[in-house]
């Protein structure tokens, strides 16, 4: 039945990641039309550039957290503390790096306070110990994730501005730059990092049953765990992992503008990534998830931002634009909306059990 | 069970929360000189009135089982509408106080219509509601504009003398809007029905209460609070600019939960709410008395001190549901995998 192409394209047509990239291929045909230069990329040095390329390398500070907020948002759960993470994680590469110029016998050297595999293996550790520490709230203590999650939001900022002394950590070591700005096979390298990201969360939640088991736990955790599956454990380690990726973002973050803001890292990033979640096609109240969904919509917000930028509104107005898609998004995936819509259209109530 | 524990264990948390003020407030008039004074009390109530306001209305969304994370974004918007009418257009306060007050409430009616009747996620619609007014602001204008007008310097200036110092009109404004809000809650049927969707949305329908209208009301109510608080922290900053009160919204839902208001819902006090803001106040002011403290040891202390309450509620509540809930009968929906 898949050899047909009518078949295939029927299933494309009915899969959760059909309606978001349709909302993303008419944004980039809005773009065609109206943006000059747009769809133009050229190559400089070997390495590909322009305002596509400009978007998906962008995307990857919000898609790489959607893609652990996913898992998250799929055992009914929420994480609000990611953006605060993402400060965290930057600030503590930051102070561990540091790093000077130092000029021997003409040539530059670039000196770490610490070697920069360390500097990252640290910022992950704290994040992944921030994310335990919210999974800890949850499944042991049973707070609401949202309010858990609240507590490292409004604390984190606060662990970060100590980190960084309360100071904007200048980062002077070139290797280190790589992770935001560096160029792999002409594409830039945090592309690479976000793909993967999203293959191996694929592999390993789609390839074994640890998908279907996040899954059911959003669905019904009692009957998860008479089935012989403990939330407990699957929830406590997908917070972990989504504060990882969080602190993967971070680290792109601090590498591309070259410095560490504790105050302002990450700003809102956490309102963003759930969004992106939400437009995927994974519902707030858990169940089934979508992981390839999360990141179009997270490409779908970064062309939606950087087409306010190029339309030449201001860029604050992106704000109202944002407020609109929200709104949006939420009245499409709401239920009665729908019925309402299938009851005008047809004439008649929805029969069939969906 | 004796009837007094019973009593006991309602006002639990908000004993915490008055014994906690106090504990905050007794260590820092033993430690800083002059911080237990009339002036000290009266400045901790004009620099937060805003933010009890906001409080307020939060208490009631989230006493309904809701959350609004739009309270401090309407502030913002609030001041702008107000800023730009009145530099710009010249327009009388008279107008533009009711026409601010308007906008914040519509805005919540909208809000809770959606949540209502298309049943999104209050979460998601009230974080559209917080773009969309933040991102107003800024189509007025992106800068910040500095309020001259007459009246509103009056307000601002003046002073209503009490025992050892003064207050400002906003306290007026706070303590009218605290009894105001203690007789909504607690003394009416709107109220009561408030408490029962929090409680149990489900029996609330049952029981035939108005449910779809005092949710709507609700929103509505917490828009109105957010601009009324607006109106309040205009008269206080006297500007208008779109990063006014960046993130307040979680210092509301902070203070609310600090005041024994439990975010399932149902179950909380619009008194311990006002004292979950005097809490946040005071740990301000002490690190402004400190004088060597960093600014981000407020967050990390108020991040501490909502971890504690919030444990301490979530364990009492879940002794609560174990002893009065029956052993839990096996529900296997379906087959196992």
């Amino acid at each position: 039945m898949s050899s047909n192409p009518k078949a295939l394209l029927t299933r494309f047509a009915s899969s959760k990641l059909f309606w978001p990239l349709v909302i993303w291929a008419l944004l980039l045909l809005y773009n065609l039309a109206f943006t000059k230069g747009f769809m133009s990329i050229e190559i400089r040095e070997g390495n590909l550039f322009g305002s596509l390329i400009d978007i998906l390398k962008n995307s990857t500070q919000i898609g790489i957290i959607a893609i652990g907020l996913t898992l998250v948002i799929a055992t009914k759960g929420i994480d609000v503390s990611v953006g605060t993470v993402v400060a965290i994680g930057g600030a503590m590469a930051a102070y561990l790096i540091g790093g000077r110029l130092v000029i021997v016998n003409g040539v530059q050297h670039y000196v770490s306070n610490v070697p920069m595999v360390l500097a990252i293996a640290g910022a992950l550790g704290i994040t992944a110990v921030c994310g335990m520490w919210n999974g800890m709230l949850v499944t042991r203590i049973k707070m609401q994730p949202i309010v858990a999650t609240l507590i490292l939001m409004v604390a984190g900022r606060g662990v970060a501005q100590l980190i960084t002394s309360g100071q904007i950590i200048t980062i002077y070591y070139a290797p280190y730059f790589f992770i935001g700005n560096g160029h792999l096979f002409g594409l830039p390298f945090p592309v690479y990092i976000m793909v993967f990201m999203l293959i191996l969360t694929v592999i390993v939640t789609r390839r074994t049953a640890l998908g279907l088991y996040i899954e059911s736990i959003g669905i019904n955790p009692t009957a998860s765990r008479y089935a012989g599956i403990k939330p407990e454990t699957y929830v406590f380690w997908t917070y972990a992992f989504v504060s990882i990726c969080a602190g993967i973002s971070g680290l792109i973050v601090s590498s591309n503008v070259h410095s560490a803001d504790g105050n302002n890292a990450g700003r809102l990033f956490e309102l963003d990534a759930i969004l992106a979640v939400v437009i995927g096609g994974t519902s707030l109240n858990g169940g089934k998830f979508y992981l390839g969904g999360s990141v179009v919509g997270a490409l779908i917000i970064q062309t939606l931002t950087t087409t306010i930028y190029t339309t030449g509104v201001a860029p604050q107005a992106a704000e109202v634009v944002k407020a609109v898609v929200v709104f949006l998004v939420s009245i499409l995936q709401s239920k009665s909306f729908r019925d309402l819509v299938f009851r005008t259209v047809t004439g008649r109530r929805r029969v069939a059990v969906q | 069970m004796i009837p007094g524990m019973t009593l006991n264990r309602k006002y639990l948390p908000i004993l915490v929360t008055v014994s906690l003020f106090v504990l905050l407030y007794g260590a820092a008039s033993v430690a800083y000189p002059y911080f237990f004074s009339f002036r000290v009390f009266y400045n901790l109530l004009i620099d937060n009135s805003y933010l009890g306001i906001i409080a307020i209305g939060e208490t009631f969304v989230i006493l309904s089982g809701g959350i609004d994370l739009s309270v401090a974004s309407v502030i913002a918007m609030t001041s702008m509408i107000s800023a730009v009418l009145l530099e710009h257009a010249h327009w009388s306060p008279a107008v533009v106080i009711p026409l601010a007050l308007a906008a914040g409430s519509t805005l919540g009616l909208i809000m809770g219509s959606l949540i209502h009747f298309f049943k999104t996620p209050p979460f998601i619609t009230t974080l559209g509601g917080l773009y969309l007014s933040r991102g107003v602001c800024f189509l007025m204008s992106i800068d910040s504009i500095t309020i001259n007008n007459k009246f509103y310097r009056g307000v601002a200036e003046a002073r209503i003398h009490l025992i050892g110092g003064f207050v400002s009109v906003n306290v007026l404004i706070f303590v009218a809007v605290i009894i105001l809000a203690i007789i909504l809650a607690h003394y009416t049927k709107f109220g009561r029905v408030v408490y029962a969707i929090g409680g149990n949305e489900q029996s609330a329908v049952l029981m035939g209460l108005p449910v779809g209208r005092t949710k709507v009301l609700v929103y509505t109510l917490s828009g109105f609070t957010s601009a009324l608080a607006g109106v309040v922290f205009t008269f206080y900053i006297l500007s208008g600019y779109g990063l006014h009160v960046d993130g307040m919204e979680l210092s509301a839902i902070a203070a609310t939960v600090m005041g024994g208001t439990l975010l399932t819902g149902g179950v909380g006090y619009i008194f311990g709410t006002v004292f979950g803001t005097l809490i946040l106040g005071t740990i301000n002011a002490i690190i402004v008395f400190q004088g060597t403290l960093s600014s981000w040891w407020t967050r990390i202390a108020i991040g501490v001190l909502m971890f504690i309450f919030i444990a301490f509620q979530t364990l009492l509540a879940g002794r609560e549901a174990r002893k009065s809930a029956a052993p839990p009968k096996v529900q296997v929906q379906g087959s196992g995998p």
